[in-house]
Protein backbone atom coordinates (compact mmCIF):
# COMPACT_ATOMS: atom_id res chain seq x y z
CA UNK A 1 0.00 0.00 0.00
CA UNK A 2 0.98 3.81 0.06
CA UNK A 3 3.14 5.64 -2.93
CA UNK A 4 6.20 7.74 -2.68
CA UNK A 5 6.27 11.50 -3.22
CA UNK A 6 9.55 13.25 -2.97
CA UNK A 7 10.23 16.50 -0.90
CA UNK A 8 12.38 19.18 -1.55
CA UNK A 9 13.80 21.90 1.30
CA UNK A 10 15.12 24.84 -0.54
CA UNK A 11 16.11 28.25 0.58
CA UNK A 12 17.93 27.78 4.03
CA UNK A 13 14.52 25.56 4.72
CA UNK A 14 16.49 22.24 4.98
CA UNK A 15 17.56 23.42 8.42
CA UNK A 16 14.27 21.78 9.90
CA UNK A 17 15.09 18.92 8.55
CA UNK A 18 18.70 17.94 9.19
CA UNK A 19 20.25 19.87 6.47
CA UNK A 20 18.86 17.59 3.98
CA UNK A 21 17.50 18.79 1.07
CA UNK A 22 15.20 16.02 -1.08
CA UNK A 23 13.44 13.52 0.81
CA UNK A 24 11.63 10.78 -0.69
CA UNK A 25 8.64 10.24 1.04
CA UNK A 26 6.61 6.94 1.41
CA UNK A 27 2.18 7.97 1.48
CA UNK A 28 0.70 5.62 3.43
CA UNK A 29 -2.83 5.89 1.88
CA UNK A 30 -4.10 4.85 -1.38
CA UNK A 31 -3.09 7.08 -4.77
CA UNK A 32 -6.32 9.62 -5.30
CA UNK A 33 -7.17 9.83 -1.46
CA UNK A 34 -4.27 11.89 -0.39
CA UNK A 35 -4.05 15.91 -0.88
CA UNK A 36 -1.71 18.57 0.34
CA UNK A 37 -3.06 18.51 3.46
CA UNK A 38 -2.18 14.93 4.90
CA UNK A 39 1.11 15.58 2.80
CA UNK A 40 1.74 18.46 5.18
CA UNK A 41 1.20 16.53 8.28
CA UNK A 42 3.27 13.43 6.99
CA UNK A 43 6.08 15.83 6.86
CA UNK A 44 5.72 17.45 10.07
CA UNK A 45 5.66 13.75 11.43
CA UNK A 46 8.39 11.96 9.44
CA UNK A 47 10.57 14.79 8.08
CA UNK A 48 11.33 17.74 10.51
CA UNK A 49 13.56 17.02 13.01
CA UNK A 50 12.71 19.03 15.98
CA UNK A 51 9.23 19.58 16.74
CA UNK A 52 10.28 22.74 18.08
CA UNK A 53 10.77 23.68 14.59
CA UNK A 54 7.28 22.89 13.03
CA UNK A 55 6.43 25.89 13.45
CA UNK A 56 8.92 27.43 10.71
CA UNK A 57 7.28 25.50 8.43
CA UNK A 58 3.63 25.77 9.47
CA UNK A 59 1.24 28.37 10.68
CA UNK A 60 -2.38 27.88 10.73
CA UNK A 61 -2.55 24.56 9.64
CA UNK A 62 -1.18 25.15 6.37
CA UNK A 63 2.14 26.08 5.21
CA UNK A 64 3.72 29.35 6.35
CA UNK A 65 3.33 32.52 4.58
CA UNK A 66 7.01 33.52 2.65
CA UNK A 67 7.24 29.76 2.09
CA UNK A 68 6.75 29.11 -1.61
CA UNK A 69 5.07 26.08 -2.40
CA UNK A 70 5.76 24.51 -6.39
CA UNK A 71 3.76 20.98 -7.22
CA UNK A 72 6.27 19.36 -10.28
CA UNK A 73 7.81 22.79 -10.39
CA UNK A 74 4.23 24.47 -11.01
CA UNK A 75 3.13 27.02 -8.66
CA UNK A 76 1.05 25.25 -6.15
CA UNK A 77 -1.74 28.24 -6.40
CA UNK A 78 -2.64 27.00 -9.47
CA UNK A 79 -2.78 23.32 -8.65
CA UNK A 80 -5.35 24.03 -5.64
CA UNK A 81 -2.87 24.41 -2.97
CA UNK A 82 -3.83 22.22 -0.34
CA UNK A 83 -6.51 20.47 -2.02
CA UNK A 84 -4.20 18.87 -4.72
CA UNK A 85 -4.78 15.65 -4.64
CA UNK A 86 -1.12 13.68 -4.80
CA UNK A 87 -0.03 11.11 -7.15
CA UNK A 88 2.65 8.58 -7.34
CA UNK A 89 6.33 10.57 -7.97
CA UNK A 90 5.28 14.46 -7.69
CA UNK A 91 7.69 16.24 -6.39
CA UNK A 92 6.97 19.40 -4.12
CA UNK A 93 9.22 22.09 -3.71
CA UNK A 94 9.40 24.09 -0.54
CA UNK A 95 11.47 27.33 -0.91
CA UNK A 96 11.77 29.62 2.41
CA UNK A 97 11.90 33.30 0.97
CA UNK A 98 12.52 34.75 4.24
CA UNK A 99 15.66 35.18 4.58
CA UNK A 100 17.92 37.92 3.25
CA UNK A 101 19.20 38.16 0.08
CA UNK B 1 6.59 16.88 -15.50
CA UNK B 2 7.21 19.25 -18.10
CA UNK B 3 6.10 16.89 -20.87
CA UNK B 4 3.58 18.39 -23.07
CA UNK B 5 0.33 16.46 -22.45
CA UNK B 6 -1.65 18.90 -24.85
CA UNK B 7 -4.88 16.98 -24.23
CA UNK B 8 -4.43 17.08 -20.55
CA UNK B 9 -4.37 20.78 -19.77
CA UNK B 10 -7.26 22.50 -19.57
CA UNK B 11 -7.68 26.01 -21.45
CA UNK B 12 -7.96 27.47 -17.99
CA UNK B 13 -4.64 25.80 -16.97
CA UNK B 14 -2.67 27.68 -20.18
CA UNK B 15 -0.72 30.65 -19.54
CA UNK B 16 -2.64 34.04 -19.98
CA UNK B 17 -0.04 35.91 -21.70
CA UNK B 18 0.75 33.15 -24.83
CA UNK B 19 -2.41 30.74 -24.69
CA UNK B 20 -0.13 28.33 -25.85
CA UNK B 21 1.83 26.95 -22.79
CA UNK B 22 0.83 25.48 -19.51
CA UNK B 23 0.72 28.06 -17.20
CA UNK B 24 3.63 27.77 -14.08
CA UNK B 25 3.35 30.22 -11.64
CA UNK B 26 0.60 33.27 -10.49
CA UNK B 27 1.97 36.72 -10.56
CA UNK B 28 0.95 38.13 -7.05
CA UNK B 29 1.02 41.65 -8.52
CA UNK B 30 -1.78 41.04 -10.60
CA UNK B 31 -2.70 37.28 -10.20
CA UNK B 32 -2.02 36.60 -14.03
CA UNK B 33 -1.13 33.30 -14.71
CA UNK B 34 1.77 32.64 -17.10
CA UNK B 35 4.13 30.13 -18.36
CA UNK B 36 7.78 29.99 -18.11
CA UNK B 37 9.14 32.05 -21.29
CA UNK B 38 6.22 34.89 -21.00
CA UNK B 39 7.21 34.82 -17.02
CA UNK B 40 11.01 35.51 -18.11
CA UNK B 41 10.18 38.05 -20.52
CA UNK B 42 7.61 39.59 -18.29
CA UNK B 43 9.99 40.02 -15.55
CA UNK B 44 12.71 41.03 -17.33
CA UNK B 45 10.85 43.50 -18.99
CA UNK B 46 9.08 44.77 -16.23
CA UNK B 47 13.07 45.59 -14.67
CA UNK B 48 14.12 47.06 -17.83
CA UNK B 49 10.73 49.68 -17.75
CA UNK B 50 11.71 50.77 -14.43
CA UNK B 51 15.50 51.14 -15.21
CA UNK B 52 14.42 53.76 -18.04
CA UNK B 53 11.56 55.32 -16.48
CA UNK B 54 13.89 56.30 -13.18
CA UNK B 55 16.84 56.97 -15.60
CA UNK B 56 19.19 54.79 -13.43
CA UNK B 57 21.60 54.60 -15.68
CA UNK B 58 23.45 56.27 -18.44
CA UNK B 59 25.80 54.54 -21.65
CA UNK B 60 29.35 54.50 -20.39
CA UNK B 61 28.36 54.00 -16.63
CA UNK B 62 30.59 51.97 -14.40
CA UNK B 63 28.02 50.76 -11.71
CA UNK B 64 29.12 48.26 -9.28
CA UNK B 65 26.44 45.52 -7.94
CA UNK B 66 26.13 44.82 -4.28
CA UNK B 67 26.42 40.73 -4.22
CA UNK B 68 26.11 38.96 -1.06
CA UNK B 69 26.00 35.36 -3.01
CA UNK B 70 22.18 35.25 -2.00
CA UNK B 71 19.17 35.46 -4.33
CA UNK B 72 18.69 39.03 -4.52
CA UNK B 73 21.97 40.00 -5.69
CA UNK B 74 22.82 36.94 -8.03
CA UNK B 75 18.96 37.59 -9.44
CA UNK B 76 20.11 41.50 -10.08
CA UNK B 77 23.23 39.92 -11.60
CA UNK B 78 22.05 37.64 -14.02
CA UNK B 79 19.25 40.12 -15.24
CA UNK B 80 21.43 43.67 -15.60
CA UNK B 81 24.03 41.37 -17.10
CA UNK B 82 20.67 40.25 -19.19
CA UNK B 83 19.16 43.84 -20.37
CA UNK B 84 22.32 45.29 -20.76
CA UNK B 85 23.19 42.82 -23.68
CA UNK B 86 19.35 43.15 -24.76
CA UNK B 87 18.99 46.95 -24.90
CA UNK B 88 22.63 47.74 -25.41
CA UNK B 89 22.57 49.96 -22.48
CA UNK B 90 26.63 50.47 -22.66
CA UNK B 91 27.17 49.61 -19.11
CA UNK B 92 30.23 48.01 -17.41
CA UNK B 93 28.86 45.92 -14.65
CA UNK B 94 31.48 45.00 -11.42
CA UNK B 95 30.25 42.59 -8.79
CA UNK B 96 31.47 44.53 -5.20
CA UNK B 97 31.51 41.89 -2.29
CA UNK B 98 31.63 42.89 1.14
CA UNK B 99 33.44 40.33 3.74
CA UNK B 100 31.90 41.12 7.04
CA UNK B 101 33.80 38.10 8.64
CA UNK B 102 31.14 36.05 9.81
CA UNK B 103 32.37 32.48 10.00
CA UNK B 104 30.39 29.71 8.77
CA UNK B 105 27.96 31.98 6.76
CA UNK B 106 29.71 35.10 4.75
CA UNK B 107 32.77 32.66 3.95
CA UNK B 108 30.42 30.18 2.27
CA UNK B 109 28.07 32.70 0.29
CA UNK B 110 31.73 34.18 -0.63
CA UNK B 111 32.15 31.23 -2.64
CA UNK B 112 28.86 31.36 -4.20
CA UNK B 113 29.76 35.22 -5.81
CA UNK B 114 33.17 33.69 -6.97
CA UNK B 115 31.10 31.16 -8.66
CA UNK B 116 28.83 34.36 -9.87
CA UNK B 117 32.01 36.17 -11.37
CA UNK B 118 33.08 32.97 -13.64
CA UNK B 119 29.33 32.74 -14.75
CA UNK B 120 28.65 35.92 -15.39
CA UNK B 121 31.90 37.38 -16.35
CA UNK B 122 32.68 40.39 -14.25
CA UNK B 123 34.83 41.18 -11.96
CA UNK B 124 34.63 40.78 -8.37
CA UNK B 125 36.22 42.61 -5.75
CA UNK B 126 35.84 41.99 -2.02
CA UNK B 127 36.39 44.62 0.51
CA UNK B 128 36.94 42.97 3.91
CA UNK B 129 35.26 44.44 7.37
CA UNK B 130 39.18 43.09 8.60
CA UNK B 131 41.03 45.19 5.93
CA UNK B 132 38.97 48.42 6.26
CA UNK B 133 38.78 48.52 10.36
CA UNK B 134 40.67 45.68 11.27
CA UNK B 135 37.81 44.04 13.03
CA UNK B 136 35.46 41.36 12.21
CA UNK B 137 31.67 40.86 12.91
CA UNK B 138 32.49 37.60 14.76
CA UNK B 139 35.04 39.92 16.95
CA UNK B 140 32.60 42.71 17.21
CA UNK B 141 29.70 40.66 18.51
CA UNK B 142 31.85 39.33 21.14
CA UNK B 143 33.04 42.30 22.31
CA UNK B 144 29.26 43.97 21.93
CA UNK B 145 27.11 41.50 22.12
CA UNK B 146 24.66 39.66 19.37
CA UNK B 147 21.75 42.14 19.62
CA UNK B 148 23.86 45.23 18.77
CA UNK B 149 25.35 43.25 15.86
CA UNK B 150 23.04 44.31 12.96
CA UNK B 151 23.40 48.03 13.85
CA UNK B 152 27.13 48.27 13.74
CA UNK B 153 26.74 45.68 10.69
CA UNK B 154 24.77 48.11 9.18
CA UNK B 155 26.81 50.93 9.19
CA UNK B 156 30.59 49.04 8.54
CA UNK B 157 29.05 47.69 5.56
CA UNK B 158 27.73 51.38 3.85
CA UNK B 159 30.37 52.60 4.01
CA UNK B 160 32.60 49.43 3.13
CA UNK B 161 30.41 49.64 0.39
CA UNK B 162 30.96 53.09 -0.68
CA UNK B 163 34.73 52.56 0.04
CA UNK B 164 34.75 49.48 -2.43
CA UNK B 165 32.61 51.63 -5.00
CA UNK B 166 35.65 54.62 -4.75
CA UNK B 167 38.40 51.94 -5.20
CA UNK B 168 37.12 50.61 -8.24
CA UNK B 169 36.39 54.29 -9.51
CA UNK B 170 32.30 53.46 -9.34
CA UNK B 171 30.20 56.34 -8.05
CA UNK B 172 26.72 53.82 -8.47
CA UNK B 173 26.19 50.88 -6.69
CA UNK B 174 22.52 49.30 -7.14
CA UNK B 175 21.62 46.60 -4.46
CA UNK B 176 19.20 43.90 -4.54
CA UNK B 177 16.81 45.43 -2.49
CA UNK B 178 12.96 44.21 -3.92
CA UNK B 179 9.61 45.38 -3.35
CA UNK B 180 8.76 42.99 -0.27
CA UNK B 181 11.77 44.39 1.55
CA UNK B 182 10.56 48.22 0.46
CA UNK B 183 7.12 47.55 1.89
CA UNK B 184 8.72 46.26 4.75
CA UNK B 185 10.71 49.35 5.11
CA UNK B 186 7.83 51.47 4.96
CA UNK B 187 5.75 49.68 7.42
CA UNK B 188 8.39 49.37 10.00
CA UNK B 189 8.95 53.46 9.57
CA UNK B 190 5.36 53.75 10.06
CA UNK B 191 4.98 51.60 12.95
CA UNK B 192 8.06 53.62 14.75
CA UNK B 193 6.96 56.76 13.78
CA UNK B 194 9.57 57.40 11.92
CA UNK B 195 8.61 59.95 9.71
CA UNK B 196 11.80 61.57 8.56
CA UNK B 197 12.90 57.93 7.06
CA UNK B 198 9.39 57.39 5.91
CA UNK B 199 9.34 59.68 3.42
CA UNK B 200 12.52 58.74 1.40
CA UNK B 201 11.96 54.66 2.15
CA UNK B 202 10.51 54.38 -1.20
CA UNK B 203 13.49 56.84 -3.44
CA UNK B 204 14.13 54.33 -5.69
CA UNK B 205 18.17 56.08 -5.96
CA UNK B 206 19.10 57.50 -2.99
CA UNK B 207 22.74 59.14 -1.61
CA UNK B 208 23.10 59.69 1.96
CA UNK B 209 25.05 62.92 3.40
CA UNK B 210 28.60 62.79 3.04
CA UNK B 211 28.76 60.02 0.16
CA UNK B 212 29.48 60.90 -2.88
CA UNK B 213 28.13 57.46 -4.33
CA UNK B 214 24.59 57.13 -5.18
CA UNK B 215 22.48 53.68 -4.65
CA UNK B 216 19.53 52.48 -6.30
CA UNK B 217 17.21 49.65 -6.45
CA UNK B 218 16.27 48.53 -9.51
CA UNK B 219 14.28 45.62 -8.05
CA UNK B 220 12.26 48.12 -6.64
CA UNK B 221 8.90 46.64 -7.97
CA UNK B 222 9.80 43.16 -7.85
CA UNK B 223 7.99 40.56 -5.62
CA UNK B 224 10.50 38.37 -3.99
CA UNK B 225 8.45 35.89 -5.45
CA UNK B 226 8.98 36.21 -8.49
CA UNK B 227 12.62 36.73 -7.62
CA UNK B 228 12.70 33.13 -6.22
CA UNK B 229 11.09 31.54 -8.88
CA UNK B 230 13.25 33.22 -12.12
CA UNK B 231 16.08 31.85 -9.49
CA UNK B 232 14.87 28.45 -9.49
CA UNK B 233 13.22 28.06 -13.14
CA UNK B 234 16.47 29.44 -14.40
CA UNK B 235 18.49 27.00 -12.23
CA UNK B 236 20.58 30.10 -10.83
CA UNK B 237 23.65 29.53 -8.54
CA UNK B 238 22.34 31.21 -5.02
CA UNK B 239 23.48 30.67 -1.59
CA UNK B 240 20.68 30.50 1.44
CA UNK B 241 21.72 30.40 4.69
CA UNK B 242 20.65 32.73 7.55
CA UNK B 243 22.93 35.24 8.91
CA UNK B 244 24.29 33.64 12.16
CA UNK B 245 23.35 36.81 13.62
CA UNK B 246 19.56 37.01 13.19
CA UNK B 247 17.92 40.02 12.28
CA UNK B 248 16.70 42.37 14.63
CA UNK B 249 13.45 41.16 16.29
CA UNK B 250 11.46 44.12 14.89
CA UNK B 251 12.12 43.71 11.83
CA UNK B 252 11.65 39.80 11.55
CA UNK B 253 7.80 40.95 13.30
CA UNK B 254 7.10 43.31 10.72
CA UNK B 255 8.13 40.88 7.89
CA UNK B 256 6.01 38.07 9.13
CA UNK B 257 3.15 40.34 9.35
CA UNK B 258 3.68 41.59 5.71
CA UNK B 259 3.94 38.02 4.48
CA UNK B 260 0.54 37.02 6.38
CA UNK B 261 -0.93 40.41 4.92
CA UNK B 262 0.17 39.18 1.26
CA UNK B 263 -0.80 35.59 1.85
CA UNK B 264 -4.84 37.36 2.00
CA UNK B 265 -4.30 39.88 -0.42
CA UNK B 266 -1.19 39.48 -2.82
CA UNK B 267 -1.08 43.43 -4.12
CA UNK B 268 -0.53 44.73 -0.58
CA UNK B 269 3.08 44.75 -1.41
CA UNK B 270 2.52 47.09 -4.54
CA UNK B 271 0.02 49.09 -2.45
CA UNK B 272 2.31 49.74 0.56
CA UNK B 273 5.09 50.83 -1.99
CA UNK B 274 2.66 53.01 -3.61
CA UNK B 275 1.02 54.53 -0.47
CA UNK B 276 4.80 55.33 1.04
CA UNK B 277 5.36 57.02 -3.16
CA UNK B 278 2.11 59.07 -2.50
CA UNK B 279 2.62 59.98 1.13
CA UNK B 280 3.13 63.60 1.58
CA UNK B 281 3.49 64.33 5.45
CA UNK B 282 3.26 67.82 7.04
CA UNK B 283 6.01 70.54 6.52
CA UNK B 284 7.84 69.99 9.34
CA UNK B 285 8.12 73.38 11.50
CA UNK B 286 11.17 75.63 9.84
CA UNK B 287 14.15 75.00 12.20
CA UNK B 288 15.24 77.84 13.95
CA UNK B 289 19.17 77.59 14.62
CA UNK B 290 20.14 80.76 16.32
CA UNK B 291 24.04 80.33 15.44
CA UNK B 292 25.63 82.30 18.37
CA UNK B 293 28.12 84.43 18.53
CA UNK B 294 27.97 85.70 15.34
CA UNK B 295 26.47 88.72 13.19
CA UNK B 296 22.48 89.39 14.18
CA UNK B 297 21.57 89.02 10.27
CA UNK B 298 22.35 85.75 9.63
CA UNK B 299 21.40 84.22 13.13
CA UNK B 300 18.74 82.21 10.65
CA UNK B 301 19.87 79.57 9.22
CA UNK B 302 16.63 77.67 7.16
CA UNK B 303 16.32 74.28 7.60
CA UNK B 304 13.51 72.38 5.11
CA UNK B 305 13.04 68.92 5.01
CA UNK B 306 13.07 68.64 1.23
CA UNK B 307 10.55 65.83 -0.78
CA UNK B 308 13.06 63.43 -0.93
CA UNK B 309 13.84 63.57 2.87
CA UNK B 310 17.08 65.01 2.79
CA UNK B 311 17.07 67.56 4.99
CA UNK B 312 19.64 70.89 5.16
CA UNK B 313 21.33 71.63 1.94
CA UNK B 314 23.72 73.16 4.23
CA UNK B 315 25.24 70.26 5.03
CA UNK B 316 25.54 69.27 1.97
CA UNK B 317 27.35 72.14 0.87
CA UNK B 318 29.62 71.06 3.48
CA UNK B 319 30.01 67.52 2.07
CA UNK B 320 31.30 69.35 -1.11
CA UNK B 321 33.69 71.55 0.33
CA UNK B 322 35.43 67.69 1.07
CA UNK B 323 34.90 67.55 4.94
CA UNK B 324 36.42 64.41 5.99
CA UNK B 325 36.20 62.08 8.86
CA UNK B 326 39.45 63.62 11.64
CA UNK B 327 40.08 59.36 12.19
CA UNK B 328 39.71 57.76 9.22
CA UNK B 329 39.92 60.80 6.37
CA UNK B 330 36.77 58.94 4.61
CA UNK B 331 34.57 61.72 3.64
CA UNK B 332 31.92 62.61 6.15
CA UNK B 333 29.46 65.36 7.13
CA UNK B 334 30.56 64.94 10.69
CA UNK B 335 33.53 65.50 12.52
CA UNK B 336 34.01 61.75 13.13
CA UNK B 337 32.28 59.40 10.63
CA UNK B 338 29.58 57.26 12.26
CA UNK B 339 32.06 53.70 11.92
CA UNK B 340 34.56 55.88 13.71
CA UNK B 341 31.98 56.47 16.19
CA UNK B 342 30.95 52.93 16.56
CA UNK B 343 34.05 51.25 16.65
CA UNK B 344 36.03 53.88 19.33
CA UNK B 345 33.54 52.98 21.34
CA UNK B 346 34.22 48.69 20.64
CA UNK B 347 37.98 49.80 21.43
CA UNK B 348 37.06 51.53 24.50
CA UNK B 349 34.88 48.81 25.47
CA UNK B 350 37.59 45.94 24.67
CA UNK B 351 40.34 47.85 26.51
CA UNK B 352 38.39 48.18 29.87
CA UNK B 353 37.57 44.34 29.18
CA UNK B 354 41.26 42.96 28.86
CA UNK B 355 43.59 45.59 29.70
CA UNK B 356 43.88 47.62 32.69
CA UNK B 357 45.13 50.78 33.18
CA UNK B 358 45.10 51.37 28.80
CA UNK B 359 43.19 54.11 28.06
CA UNK B 360 41.29 54.01 24.49
CA UNK B 361 43.47 55.94 21.93
CA UNK B 362 44.00 54.43 18.26
CA UNK B 363 44.38 51.60 17.89
CA UNK B 364 43.76 49.91 21.38
CA UNK B 365 41.90 46.80 19.85
CA UNK B 366 44.69 45.70 17.45
CA UNK B 367 47.12 46.30 20.18
CA UNK B 368 45.35 44.04 22.70
CA UNK B 369 44.82 41.20 19.81
CA UNK B 370 48.38 41.64 19.01
CA UNK B 371 49.36 40.98 23.22
CA UNK B 372 46.76 38.52 23.18
CA UNK B 373 48.62 36.22 20.14
CA UNK B 374 52.39 37.20 21.84
CA UNK B 375 53.71 33.79 23.40
CA UNK B 376 56.34 33.50 25.29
Amino acid sequence: MGFKVKVEFLGGLDVISNKVREHSLKVPLEEGEATVKDLIELITKSIIADPKDIPVFIEDDTVRPGILVLINDTDWELEGMEEYVLESGDVFTFTSTLHGG
Amino acid sequence: MTEISAKKVKVSALCELCHARKAVMKRPKNLQKLCKDCFYKVFETEIHNTIVDAKLFSPGDKVAIGASGGKDSTVLASVLKTLNERYDYGLILVLLSIDEGIKGYRDDSLATVKRNQVQYEMPLEIISYRDLYNWTMDEIVSCAGIRSSCTYCGVLRRQALDRGAAKLGINHVVTGHNADDMAETVLMNLLRGDTARLEKSCAIITQSAGSPIKRSKPFKYTYQKEIVLYAHYKKLDYFSTECTYAPEAFRGTARELLKSLESIRPSCIMDIIYSGEHLVLAPKKKKITTSYKTNKKKTHTENEVNADGSVSLGRKKQFEDGNRCEKCGYLSSNRICKACMLLAGLEMNRAKVSIDNNTAVDGAAVLTRTLEQLSF
